[in-house]
């Protein structure tokens, strides 16, 4: 991030509504009295599109311009908020007024800002990616007749393919984060993302679907780079007519290998969301006082990385103005560390994270991950899966959920196998793994040499705000964990 | 604090419908100077607040203020949607220079298109839905009315040991529909809902639930002596769950889980899945896919009703029919654009069903009679995951719930997947509870299910 950039956010967001840094200072002060221990206005501007193939032709199109400011109070555990889709002074002084209502308006001791606002972007230590605007990265024919390159090559794969559907999106968001601190910084955030979903029907009638995709904060111009967009078609054909010939998923408690990258949705899922700061200061999660403590076995090093180059969950800053980090949650089996927004890392005497994230403007920021995948360790995947006597071996999944009270999880596989004396037998339909966070990964017991990430394509919901992250893992192999398949034994 | 927000607002709300119809007009007249041949604007307008206590103190306190314009327009049979948050004309203008160019370089979908003038809802304004009562209260009796729930559930149960939240939501908002063929719709609607979110604990065993009201109308909401106490049985009753054998059972799916195995019903006879091949009900219209028990009806027109609707969101009027009759499947929910691309007409279900209500049968049992019945199975009270193949019905979910032994509930459990292809789920109802969730647009009560696999240890 430059000043360059500053100035340019600046013109795009504050010159129109005719604000300038006074009228933000002003409006800051008149969100502070003595109890308020913080204040931050978010501005946000978003571009975004979509486009979307099916029966061959690109038909569906949608652009959405959105822009807006929170304003957020804060008074020791107590948050007020306030925003607006207009940007004028005059909304900004009702929301100060209104975020800062949480607090009794006993005195009239004024105070104001100890700092005046200063630009903070030379603190930024992150150039994660490109500030550029991905929408205009290639032209509306381009971006259509990769849909259709997709479309043709998913249906060339096999007869069986009946049906395509393919997606391209893409965001443009413009930040700008001011605080009580004195801090002014820009962020300039790309995200594209590009799928396809397919359906295959055998001569019996029978059918099944099969997706791939990906994305990341980069350009359209990376997915068709050595023909991957291509390659990704004939990912999502290969699964659907894998999933034809599918047998029943077997039912009950067994050992289960998981494979590298978007199968890290377990750890997102099982240990991920109990070590967000807000669910440990308030207790809730099975994890609060489990600090220090073994939760793991000592093959798993569990990260949270929010500065990796390009990806879908990195961030420069967190949506508080804090540079992300590699946060370190699991080592050794060991708990190490919470994830922590500048509230919750308050309250609990500890310093942010990097972790305070928000859906937008119209939502305030919470504990979130970034980009969260566990280290690799030395075993192959082939000597993992021939350990297995009787098991499943998933390689994809839909996704997941937890209970971070119970530490109850989730997650469903897409791609799996049975497994038997070592040896992959047949595909099975999709089953659900159902496990206990705290309890799941003490039964890792061989970690693979393979670490990936996810291609970019998950999207984390908590408390009604989605943010984009990403998952990852080398192969492991969990001793037992629940299988819910319909076939008994 | 200021005593008068809320009120405010939503007087302020009710002053703004005719602005917002004007613009609406604006919109539609300037895009076809600027060439559409057709055009459809949708515009809204909302106010809110909620409120979080959590251990007697303000949580969050958060004021909602949205707004936002979304334009679709056609050249011919192609076209394009664009959206935003600045209503102002100017920014409108470009918004539809956008929408415009877009739509130049789509390709044609000959299903594409505005609802036919005969169906929209023209007459819409004889029929008063009842939908729109603000609350007229001080912020601070809303924090209040949070703080005394949490603390009447505190007093209740000593194994309660924290809070995951009180809160209190109220909202107001009006939306606008229009489209080039002379159609102008307007509604205005307000939705209140408090509850609370506990925790308890006993020895290491560590578990949430929560209970809620929602309504209308502020004085429809159920007191807090109710909120609390069921969200107090609620998180208690799951402490000290066990993990249970594999085995294959009956399985009662208590109110809010028999609710989702609707909702996957209605997801696979939506029109959009239907065209797409992509459902386990294709071309089931006429046949039994429920047990003769199941009788569902939509009726739209309810006063005051949480899905209530006079016009869907192709203008197209909506009416009350029987979805499924004893068991039969009758009609499927249909937009103008999915009705066209199946060769059907419309059912004015585009944005999806409304007022979806079970009729009983005449052996509908209580839940404590439906749990005799059973006399050996499980009760799923939690769902968790995406486990549902919508093209196949396969149906493989997390759960969490408790053992019936000898028509007797004898203690929770957890760690489960329950299991089955939801075409034989339906078929396989037993059973139909009386105790019917009235707090969302599908009501319904518990269902007892035969022949479920449900795994664990």
């Amino acid at each position: 991030m430059t000043n360059k950039d500053l100035l340019y956010v600046k013109d795009l967001i504050l010159t129109p509504s005719e604000l300038t840094v006074n009228h933000l200072e002003s409006v800051l002060n008149k969100a502070l009295l003595p109890e308020v221990d913080f204040a931050d206005l978010y501005f946000e501007q978003i571009y975004a599109e979509s486009l979307a193939l099916e029966d061959g032709k690109v038909k569906d199109a949608g652009y959405t311009i959105d822009k807006g400011v929170g304003l957020r109070v804060v008074s020791g555990e107590k948050t007020g908020y306030a925003y607006s889709d207009d940007i004028n002074l005059k909304s900004l002084e009702n929301s100060a007024i209104a975020a800062k209502s949480i607090v009794k308006q006993g005195s009239n001791k004024k105070i104001s800002l100890t700092k005046n606002l200063r630009d903070h972007s030379t603190n930024i230590i992150h150039s994660l990616y490109d500030s550029s605007n991905p929408l205009e990265s290639i032209s509306i024919a381009d971006k259509k007749s990769l849909l259709e390159e997709v479309d043709k090559e998913a249906r060339r794969y096999d007869s069986k393919i009946k049906k395509v559907e393919v997606s391209l999106s893409g965001s443009y968001k413009v930040v700008l984060i001011v605080n009580s601190l004195g801090m002014l910084v820009p962020d300039i955030r790309p995200l594209v993302r590009f799928g396809v979903t397919v359906i295959a029907e055998d001569s019996k009638g029978h059918k099944e679907s099969g997706s791939a995709g990906g994305g990341g904060r980069f350009g359209y111009l990376d997915f068709t780079k050595d023909n991957w967009h291509l390659e990704q078609a004939r990912e999502a054909a290969r699964v659907a007519i894998l999933n034809l010939e599918s047998k029943p998923a077997p039912a009950g408690m067994m050992p289960v290998v998981l494979g590298p990258g978007w199968p890290g949705v377990l750890l997102h899922e099982a240990v991920g969301h109990g070590l967000e700061g807000d669910f440990n200061r308030k207790k809730s999660s099975v994890f609060h006082d489990k600090l220090g403590q073994k939760v793991a076995s000592e093959l798993c090093t569990v990260v949270d990385n929010g500065t990796l180059d390009l990806k879908r969950g990195s961030l420069n800053i967190d949506d508080e103005g804090v540079p992300t980090q590699n946060t370190v949650l699991i080592e050794n089996g060991i708990l190490k560390g919470y994830m922590q927004d500048r509230l919750n890392a308050k309250l609990m005497n500890t310093e942010s994270t990097g972790n305070g994230r928000r859906e937008s403007y119209a939502h305030v920021p919470m504990p979130r991950m970034t980009n969260t995948y566990m280290l690799p360790g030395k075993h192959k995947k082939d000597e993992i899966i021939k350990s297995i006597s009787k098991g499943l071996y998933a390689v994809s999944f839909n996704g997941g959920q937890v209970d971070i009270t119970s530490g109850q999880f989730v997650f469903v596989a897409s791609e799996a196998y049975y497994v038997e004396n070592g040896e992959i037998k047949y595909p099975v339909k999709g089953a659900t793994l159902i496990g206990n966070g705290p309890e799941v990964l003490k039964k890792v017991s061989m970690v693979g040499d393979d670490l990936e990430l996810d291609k970019g394509i998950g999207t984390c919901g908590k408390d009604g705000q989605s943010v984009p992250v990403c998952v990852g893992q080398p192969t492991i192999k969990i001793d037992e964990l629940t299988v819910g398949g319909t076939k008994s034994e | 604090m200021s005593n008068n927000l809320i009120y405010k607002t939503q007087y302020e709300l009710q002053n703004e419908l005719d602005n917002y119809k004007q613009l609406v007009s604006d919109v539609l007249t300037i895009a076809k100077k600027k060439g559409a041949t057709d055009v459809e604007v949708d515009a809204s307008l909302s106010d809110g607040v909620s409120i979080e206590v959590r251990n007697g103190d303000i949580d969050k306190l958060e004021f909602n203020r949205d707004k936002g314009v979304g334009i679709t327009v056609y050249l011919g049979k192609a076209s394009a949607s664009v959206s935003s948050s600045d209503t102002s004309l100017k920014s409108l203008e470009s918004t539809i220079d956008h929408a415009i160019a877009l739509a130049k370089v789509m390709e044609e979908d000959e299903y594409s298109g505005l609802a036919e003038k005969e169906l929209l809802a023209f007459d819409y304004k004889t029929f008063d839905l009842d939908l729109y009562h603000p609350w007229d209260v001080s912020i601070e009796n809303l924090i209040d009315l949070a703080k005394d729930c949490e603390k009447k559930a505190f007093d209740l149960d000593k194994r309660i040991i924290n809070s995951d939240g009180s809160f209190v939501n109220t909202y107001s908002g009006l939306s606008i529909y229009g489209n080039s063929n002379g159609f102008i719709g307007s509604d205005i609607a307000s939705r209140h809902t408090y509850g609370i979110s506990l925790i308890g604990k006993e020895n290491d065993d560590m578990q949430t639930d929560y209970w809620n009201t929602v309504s209308r109308v502020p004085e429809n909401l159920q007191s807090i002596d109710i909120i609390s106490k069921k969200a107090v049985e609620r998180t208690v009753s799951r402490l000290g769950a066990k993990k249970i054998l594999t085995r294959r059972t009956p399985v009662i799916f208590n109110f809010s889980t028999a609710k989702t195995l609707i909702g996957s019903f209605l997801g696979a006879i939506s029109g959009g899945a239907l065209y797409r091949g992509a459902s386990f009900l294709l071309n089931q219209k006429g046949n039994q896919i429920f047990s003769d028990k199941i009788t569902l009806v939509e009726r739209p027109h309810l006063a005051q009703g949480l899905g209530s609707a006079l016009f869907d969101g192709d203008g197209v009027k909506t009416k009350e029919r029987i979805l499924v009759d004893n068991g039969i499947l009758n009609g499927y929910l249909l937009s103008c654009y999915s009705a066209r691309r199946l060769g059907l007409q419309t059912t004015g279900n585009s944005g999806g069903v409304h007022n979806l209500h079970i009729d009983l049968p005449d052996d509908a049992k209580s839940f404590d009679n439906l749990v005799k019945e059973m006399h050996n199975g499980i009760i799923i009270t939690d769902l968790m995951g995406q486990g549902i193949n919508t093209i196949t019905g396969d149906y493989s979910q997390g759960a969490f719930g408790y053992m019936v032994e000898n028509g007797v509930i004898t203690y929770p459990i957890r760690e489960i997947t329950v299991a089955s292809n939801l075409k034989d789920m339906y078929k396989n109802i037993i059973s139909v509870g009386s105790d019917i969730d009235t707090r969302g647009n599908v009501q319904i009560g518990s269902l007892l299910i035969d022949n479920m696999m449900v795994a664990s240890t």
